[in-house]
């Protein structure tokens, strides 16, 4: 009836695929069911892929490690909610390749800090938190400001987006260069409106003219965060499925 | 190769009975409370899923019997919160604010209300206190760019300052200096003589030569002797607290390409109570006006 456990444990081969097929089991109860779910993702409008100079902003936020102290995901917690707004849900994440979740909170969650400043304050208080917050922890990130932002690449990591699912269009990689100078610049002579209509919600960050600098990314991808999704569009309902 | 179970001489243990080129192995189960510690995580597992949301199907996923969700318990979580503080809140939205400040038991919710969402939401740029940082004006002290009322404060945290709301209060300074509207020197000038105003020089014949200046191009905003102008929202130049530091470079710089603060509108944060709340305690802090 059974095979002997002796038999399995002197059959190398055996064993392997007795191994094989029992670990098969536990992935294809997990897997198949996401294949008949048409989506995990909330029906939520807004949501939209970041513009060039928030990606570019959002790349310098992960190679500087605000991971490390920020979480990105407000958790369907009443605390949370009071604190930070409206908890995240999987669409506002669904264009973030990696996510920025997180999981440790030296500093505030930051899911929804779009809005909540002012670009000045954001400059200010990246270039030299205690300035403004006398007891923070912060490090400072004064170089940003010096550092002017590597652009020659732009669309490569636009395209790179492109190739695990995020939709910028042959158009948006196109003008790609464009917009990400139309929103680092409100000064100069650029077309944001067209901008506007590709990434809705885009800020203009104070940038100096044709040398847009880290800090000015930066800014741009934290003053977007949380700000897209459009509660409105979608029913607690629909929410709590 | 012999299965034979035979009792172990040495210890008085039975053997598993496996022998491998001559070596036996003796049967040491695992401990008892082990293993029943095993036995009811594994029965627990299956009560848990019986209860929670659990197996995964084809179309969804088996909802449990208690039909818990987070999502939904924290709807109805902060549903309940709001419902329990609606009581107080719901009366300080309604009752005109000059009124709440004169009911003691609604004003010790307003104070705490504002204070807390204060914490939250202001201290990052108005200080801990509300004594200001550079750039940010101080909301304890009784000098006012948009003015010091409870309905001002009210209506300044309702729509922000140059926030891009439609109601947002908004003043633009001429680029005097980008613009060319005025020569360098004229723009020394009008600092030597706005360095007076601040108390930071005494009057000379080149601050003389800046006060006509003044009176030229700046009263509109700044008001005659500088008091400020709040129609306008034109920030108090006489006296000695400023927004952009009372250097005369300051001066310089501010006058030749202007730096304008911008708050938030909180009304896209905050419920009307909430901000309510928070000019009644800006208000109580030190500096408001009746
Ligand atoms: C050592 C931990 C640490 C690191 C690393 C860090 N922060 Fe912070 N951050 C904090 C703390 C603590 C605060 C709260 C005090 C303050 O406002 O400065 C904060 C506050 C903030 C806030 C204001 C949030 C709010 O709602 O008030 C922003 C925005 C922010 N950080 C962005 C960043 C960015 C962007 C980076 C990466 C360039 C970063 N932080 C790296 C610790 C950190
Ligand atoms: C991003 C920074 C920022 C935050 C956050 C902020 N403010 Fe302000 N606030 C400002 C600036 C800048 C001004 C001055 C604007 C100007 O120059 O006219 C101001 C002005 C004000 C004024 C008018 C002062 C006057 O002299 O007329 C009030 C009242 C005020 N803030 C209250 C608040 C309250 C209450 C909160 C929290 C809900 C808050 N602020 C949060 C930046 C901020
Ligand atoms: C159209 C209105 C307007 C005119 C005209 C104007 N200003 Fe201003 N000025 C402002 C506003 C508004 C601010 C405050 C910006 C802010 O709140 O952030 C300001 C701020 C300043 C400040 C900084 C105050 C501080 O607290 O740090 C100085 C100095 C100043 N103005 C000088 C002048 C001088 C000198 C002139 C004339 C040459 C002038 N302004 C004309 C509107 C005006």
């Amino acid at each position: 009836m059974f095979i002997r456990h002796e038999t399995i444990e002197k059959n190398a081969i055996l064993m392997l695929v007795l191994t094989l097929i029992t670990i098969s089991i536990g992935g294809i109860v997990e897997i198949i069911p996401n294949f008949t779910i048409e989506t995990t993702i909330e029906p939520v409008k807004g949501v939209r892929p970041y513009s060039p100079l928030e990606l570019m902003g959002r790349n310098i936020y992960i190679r500087e490690g605000c991971y490390l102290c920020h979480s990105q995901q407000i958790r369907a917690l009443k605390d949370e909610v009071e604190r930070y707004g409206h908890y995240s849900l999987a669409a506002e994440s669904q264009y973030d390749h990696p996510f920025q979740w997180g999981s440790k909170r030296i500093g505030p969650d930051l899911a929804r800090v779009g809005g909540k400043y002012s670009n000045d304050w954001h400059y200010a208080h990246l270039i030299h938190p205690q300035a403004l917050v006398p007891e923070s922890l912060m490090p400072r990130y004064a170089f940003l400001a010096e550092t002017p932002l590597e652009t020659k690449i732009l669309d490569k990591h636009l395209k790179a987006n492109r190739t695990v699912g995020v939709p910028y269009t042959d158009e948006d990689i196109a003008n790609a260069k464009k917009d990400l100078e139309a929103q680092a610049n409100p000064e100069a002579d650029t077309d944001f409106e067209a901008t506007l209509k590709r990434y809705p919600k885009a800020i203009q960050v104070p940038g100096k003219p044709g040398e847009p600098t880290e800090l000015d990314a930066l800014v741009a991808y934290l003053q977007v965060l949380g700000t897209m999704a459009d509660f409105s569009s979608v029913t607690p309902e629909q929410l709590n499925r | 190769m012999p299965t034979k179970i035979e009792k172990d001489a040495f210890s008085g243990r039975d053997t598993t009975g496996h022998e491998w080129d001559g070596l036996k192995e003796l049967n040491t189960p695992l401990p008892k409370w082990w293993l029943w510690t095993f036995i009811t995580t594994a029965v627990w597992a299956v009560i848990f899923c019986i209860f929670y949301p659990s197996v995964p199907g084809i179309h969804g996923y088996f909802k449990g019997v208690l039909g818990y969700s987070t999502r939904a318990t924290v709807t109805a979580d902060v549903a309940a919160l709001a419902a329990q503080r609606s009581q107080v809140l719901d009366k300080i939205k309604d009752v005109p604010i000059a009124k709440v400040r004169q009911d003691p038991n609604l004003m010790a919710v307003a104070n705490t209300a504002g204070r807390i969402a204060f914490a939250n939401n202001c201290q990052p740029c108005h200080g801990a206190g509300g004594e200001g940082r550079p750039g940010y004006p101080a909301l304890a002290a009784d000098r006012w760019i948009w003015g010091g009322k409870l309905e001002d404060i009210q209506q300044t945290i309702t729509y922000g300052i140059r926030s891009g709301h439609p109601e947002a209060r908004q003043s633009q300074m001429l680029r005097f200096g980008v613009d060319g509207i005025l020569k360098p020197e004229e723009i020394a000038s009008v600092a030597d003589f706005v360095s007076t105003l601040y108390g930071k020089a005494k009057p000379s014949p080149a601050s003389a030569k800046g006060a006509a200046i003044f009176a030229e191009n700046c009263v509109a905003c700044h008001g005659d002797n500088g008091e400020g102008k709040r129609e306008v929202g034109g920030p108090p130049l006489k006296g000695a607290v400023h927004l952009y530091g009372d250097t005369r470079e300051a001066i310089i710089a501010q006058v030749t390409n202007p730096r304008m603060g911008v708050m938030p509108n909180w009304n896209a944060r905050l419920d009307a109570a909430t901000i309510k709340s928070l000019a009644l305690y800006v208000h109580a802090l030190g500096g408001g006006e009746n």
